[in-house]
């Protein structure tokens, strides 16, 4: 194999080619395997959904949106704020750490019909849900983060007789954003699944539940419609992410 | 006539652990006078690096007395007396070389800030990197990172400066010409040096006087006075006989302390 590094245009043309070669044979070859369309709808059709019922999918579009960004800034504030919390206080990491890390254990899926059951019908469920998924790796990233300054950085600090204050705002948390926009970036995609594992269990709007509705009508080409829209919503929150990280995190 | 920089008295110096402390050094009595370049050799482990985490109030000393220009080390601390350089030059990732030098000014007793504001510039100028003030530290040499760790220990124009063996990871070229040009930043400012190496040519090019310590227990085991060597204004050669001469006896004083 030739190991040498590839040209810029190749760079940017193989993965385009990848792709566009996989969803060919998908459109060609998978008919003619035989395979029936109401399992799997050839690309054009489901395109074909995009222009046919554009508004339906949008108007499911927003709920999910909706849920998933609330779901985001939530769960990861908070996790965020406990773990300055546990970061400056030995006593409360001690006394709450252990139960945050029992509640981790809880499936989210098994958790979801409490939330329900708590918080009714409407967004603000699916909203917790999304924000229960996003918190426990923030807060576990983001305390490590924080701890991550050197004993040196710690020693330069104190020489300089820092107080408590900057040595967050100047030292802790420059060095915690790196392991922050790691959890930021898994976060992005896991709040659209919180949100649609939400709408699956009560809801008759947003992807989640014109998912199930489109499985129930054996309507496969509004189903993979609405999953090619749920990724294209992970991957626009994901970019969001990466932006906000690329302004915010200039060094290595 | 001014108090000496460093004046101790039974100084012992370690750690405390949860059971028990851990001395390094036991008995420290040493005194050096205000302006003097000192360097402090010794082994790994023969708590060099302690002595100086201690003068800079970054660790309590076990037992005894210590004055650092007559004061306590955390009113000298609180005070911006001192000037630390570290190891690994300890600059922040996320700041550049202009703003890593000013960092002094931002934390701490900000009422400085005005008056010394302009300095960092002045400083990057010093030390050569002003045409690269923009620039973050991983964009840098070994050489330029530590030049730039020294300019920031100076920005508060503090009365001492300490240096934890800050030229050991550099090649000896590089290690050789920021030798010289530390001697004329000392030169130029006037300030109490504090240099701790393991490494015997640097420690008699460097100081006016060298103490030499050994470990388990760490103590002092020879002090020489160079002056009378290299003259008021520190300057020798590294070929000079007699500075071998004094390089010889240093290597014979840790080999019989070992």
């Amino acid at each position: 194999m030739n190991q040498g590094a590839l040209s810029p245009f190749a760079q940017t043309a193989l993965p385009i080619l990848g792709a566009g070669s996989l969803i060919l044979a998908w459109q060609f070859l998978l008919p003619l395997a035989g395979v029936p369309a109401y399992i799997v709808p050839t690309p054009t059709a489901i395109a074909g959904v995009f222009s046919r019922n554009g508004s339906l999918l949008l108007s499911n579009l927003w709920p999910t949106a909706i849920e998933a960004f609330s779901g985001f800034v939530l769960g990861n504030l908070a996790a965020v704020l406990l773990a300055v919390v546990f970061v400056h206080s030995r006593t409360l990491q001690a006394a709450y750490f252990p139960v945050v890390l029992f509640f981790n254990t809880i499936p989210v899926l098994a958790l979801a019909p409490v939330v329900i059951l708590i918080f009714g019908l409407g967004m603000l469920p699916k909203i917790v849900i999304a924000a229960v998924i996003c918190f426990f790796p923030t807060l576990i990233n983001m305390i490590r983060g924080l701890e991550s300054a050197s004993p040196s950085e710690h020693e330069l600090f104190r020489v300089l007789s820092a107080t408590r204050w900057e040595i967050f705002w100047r030292l802790r948390l420059p060095r915690a954003l790196p392991m922050l926009f790691a959890s930021l970036r898994i976060a992005s995609a896991t709040a659209v699944i919180g949100a649609i594992v939400g709408e699956w269990i009560g809801s008759d709007k947003g992807l989640g539940a014109l998912i199930i509705q489109a499985t129930f009508n054996y309507q496969s080409d509004r189903l993979y419609a609405a999953i090619v829209l749920s990724s294209l919503l992970s991957i626009g929150f994901f970019m969001t992410v990466v932006a906000a990280e690329r302004w915010s995190v200039r060094y290595r | 006539m001014a108090a000496p920089a460093i004046e101790t008295s039974g100084l012992d110096l370690g750690y405390t652990g949860r059971r028990s402390a851990v001395t390094v050094i036991s008995g420290l009595d040493l005194t050096v006078e205000a302006g003097t370049f000192l360097s402090i050799l010794g082994p790994s482990g023969c708590g060099k690096s302690t002595f100086l985490r201690v003068v800079a109030d970054l660790l309590a000393p076990l037992k005894g007395t210590i004055r650092v220009m007559g004061e306590t080390p955390s009113a000298v601390r609180s005070g911006r007396g001192v000037g630390f350089v570290f190891q690994d030059s300890t600059l922040l990732p996320w700041r550049t070389a202009r703003e890593n030098v000013r960092l002094p000014i931002q934390v701490g007793r900000r009422s400085l800030s005005r008056m010394i504001d302009d300095r960092a510039d002045e400083l990057l100028e010093l030390v050569g990197l002003s045409a690269l003030s923009k620039r973050l530290p991983h964009q840098l040499s070994g050489g330029q990172r530590q030049r730039l760790a020294i300019a920031r220990a100076l920005l508060g124009e503090p009365r001492l400066l300490l240096m934890d063996e800050p030229f050991g990871a550099l090649d000896e070229i590089t290690r050789d010409r920021l030798n010289d040009e530390l001697l004329s930043l000392w030169r130029r400012t006037g300030t109490t040096v504090l240099f701790v190496t393991h490494s015997i040519a640097e420690a008699v090019y460097l100081g006016q006087r060298v103490i030499v310590l050994a470990a388990h227990p760490g103590r002092i085991v020879a002090d020489h006075d160079l002056r009378p060597l290299k003259g008021p204004d520190n300057r020798c050669s590294r070929e000079d006989p007699a500075i071998v001469a004094a390089m010889a006896r240093m290597r014979s004083a840790l080999g019989a302390a070992s």
